[in-house]
């Protein structure tokens, strides 16, 4: 559905020359939630801007619905009538929502609806449809200064529908809300993504976002996509800085001569009792140094940080058996890196 | 009241509205253009912007009695006479029209970049975002700075009585100074304070009721805001040091108000 290729942005000021995007090759497939995530300055918000051309590439292009949406820039900061009438087609939800504090919440859904040139009757119509569906219809009549932010972003929301998108740009749209707000946020999200057979790019720097409504996911960094994928994919990948972000598991062993094993459960072997059979085979006590299960794109996925006594090599077998249950099983370099830790302090020692 | 402090503020209360609405007419669109044109603005256009923006700054340093004297032969050429109410009003218009760009030039900047963008990614082009973003949103800002034209408006009509504009400002020069008639002078004064106070507490109320309609969003309109006459940095000034510019613009209105022709 929006696919980019080789994507780089150059910004160019002073004699200086910044990149933020550094080839990008992205692809969000038809009805899926594709969360890209990075911390800022790490490009997304670029990325983002340039799917719809807000920004212009430097190179690369980008395909949204199979239209390509470079070709139709033209030349010149100006967008050309064919840019405009596809941007009509591409709704996009903002940070900081963006609603015209001089017109009713009504007519800011209204205002893309003028753009498209539709007769006031039709207006109105829709746009208390919209507000319907995002359940502000009782606020038709408001001024955005009178809402909280929720609802001024749910506002946004019914606003981004309006021209009867297929795809949804969601440029950190939960970023300013709390936490609760951002659940019912996303929620809908995820309702009119299902509902509308929306797909939707959001980009977001928290990393719940992209757990609790991504189908799929790319970590940004520098201007680079690092990894990406679908979810269920990304915590098959060993390795995988994303997994590790969706399911952070900390602890450090207890003591030496003891194996950390980073075990990822998804699909069946998540509701499988892996741990206590393991413990009654081998005849080995397990202790759990951290945990984290959770629901991703509908589906159970665990994360669980197990210390197993001995050193690694007298572990090989219950490791193996983990493996043959289906899990995906690390060995956790925490020994390597607390060496790796006391090399620098006595070098450090030695200056 | 006498018939000729009567005809004196019927002929300062045309020569104002005549040259506030030509101002409006004139002023607004250049300081869109002004706003559009510049460094990162959505018709950048260096060229174009430089031009007017030294127009505008040559224009702003004349001062006004000079301008209108040099305009005498520009008055006759548009309206025909160089003297006399009408012909002010061509002198009073161009004086205020590069005031007015400025002042539109800064309200247009305080209206929210995202909001710009938010129109862009609906598909709008430069004229919707001219009249549906940036004139709507910046509404109460505009209208606080036709206040300020306005009064500016007056106190420029004043001095055109001295080049035979008619007048007020006339009535005051001819009858209140020359003749040494006091009180004459003092009911003028009377009479274009009245009318200030007028103008500034009808745009007060305007921009208040703009305001309270936007809700929280929008800062609240003060005095000094309506009254203060921004420069060309002022645009480029970052909102921590307006703010502590402040006190000293307040100091120096008093001394500003008297300076202004």
């Amino acid at each position: 559905m929006i696919t980019t290729t080789g994507l780089t942005k150059v910004y160019r000021s002073r004699g200086r020359e910044v990149t933020a995007l550094d080839g990008v090759d992205l692809h969000v497939r038809e009805g899926e939630v594709y969360g890209v995530i990075g911390q800022s300055g790490a490009g997304k918000s670029t990325l983002i801007r340039c799917v719809n051309l807000l920004e212009r590439p430097t190179s690369g292009t980008v395909t949204v619905a199979g239209q390509d949406l470079t070709a139709l820039a033209g030349r010149g900061p100006r967008a050309g009538a064919a840019l405009r009438q596809a941007r009509s087609r591409i709704g996009m939800v903002f940070q900081h929502f963006n609603l015209l504090s001089s017109r009713t919440v009504q007519a800011n859904v209204e205002l893309p609806l003028e753009i498209l040139g539709l007769s006031g009757k039709e207006r109105s119509r829709k746009a208390l449809e919209l507000l319907d569906l995002v359940g502000l219809a009782e606020k038709a009549k408001a001024y955005p200064g009178q809402l909280s932010g929720g609802q001024k972003q749910r506002v946004g929301i019914a606003r981004a529908l309006a021209g009867d998108p297929k795809v949804l740009l969601s440029d950190e749209s939960t970023s300013a809300l709390d936490p609760e707000t951002t659940r019912s946020i996303l929620q809908l999200l995820r309702d009119l993504n299902q509902q509308l057979g929306l797909t939707v790019l959001l980009i977001t720097h928290e990393m719940d976002v992209v757990k609790s409504i991504c189908d799929s996911a790319a970590l940004m960094k520098g201007g680079r996509v690092m990894e990406s994928g679908t979810v269920a994919e990304l915590l098959a990948t060993p390795g995988s800085e994303l997994a590790a972000e969706l399911f952070p598991v900390g602890g450090e062993p207890s003591g030496p001569d003891r194996t950390v094993v980073d075990v990822t459960f998804h699909g069946d072997a998540a509701t499988q009792p892996v741990i206590s059979q393991l413990s009654r085979t081998y005849n080995i006590d397990i202790s759990i140094l951290g945990a984290a299960m959770d629901t991703v794109a509908g589906r159970q996925v665990g994360r669980m940080r197990i210390e197993l006594p001995g050193r690694f090599e007298e572990n090989v077998v219950p490791i193996g058996f983990l493996r043959e249950q289906g899990l995906q099983v690390e060995v956790a370099p925490v020994t390597a890196g607390a060496e790796a830790a006391a090399d620098a302090l006595l070098k450090e020692g030695a200056k | 009241m006498q018939p000729l402090l009567r005809d004196g503020c019927l002929d300062t209360l045309f020569m104002v509205w005549w040259s506030a609405v030509w101002t409006v007419v004139g002023g607004l669109p250049l300081g869109i253009l002004l706003y559009l044109t510049d460094r990162g603005g959505l018709l950048q256009n260096v060229v174009v912007n430089k031009v007017i923006g030294v127009v505008v700054n040559i224009a702003r340093s004349v001062p006004f009695i000079i301008l209108i004297v040099w305009l005498i032969p520009f008055s006759r050429m548009v309206i025909g006479t160089s003297i006399g109410p009408s012909a002010a009003v061509v002198a009073l218009t161009i004086g205020a029209i590069p005031f007015f760009a400025r002042l539109v030039e800064t309200s247009l900047r305080e209206v929210d970049g995202g909001l710009i963008e938010a129109v862009q990614a609906m598909g709008g082009g430069t004229w919707t975002i001219i009249f549906k973003v940036l004139l709507p949103q910046a509404l109460a800002s505009l209208v606080a700075g036709l206040t300020t034209t306005v009064i500016a408006l007056i106190g420029y009509s004043a001095m055109a009585g001295a080049v035979g504009g008619g007048g007020l400002g006339a009535v005051a020069i001819n009858y209140g100074y020359q003749r040494q008639e006091h009180e004459l002078m003092n009911i003028t004064i009377v009479l274009l304070v009245i009318i200030v106070t007028v103008v500034q507490i009808a745009g007060d109320l305007t921009v208040r009721r703009l305001a309270r309609r936007t809700g929280r969003q929008s800062a609240p309109v003060g005095l000094w805001r309506l009254r203060r006459t921004p420069k060309a940095a002022d645009a480029t000034a970052v909102p921590a040091q307006r703010a502590a510019d402040e006190p000293q613009r307040a100091a120096d209105e008093p001394k500003a108000a008297v300076d202004a022709p």
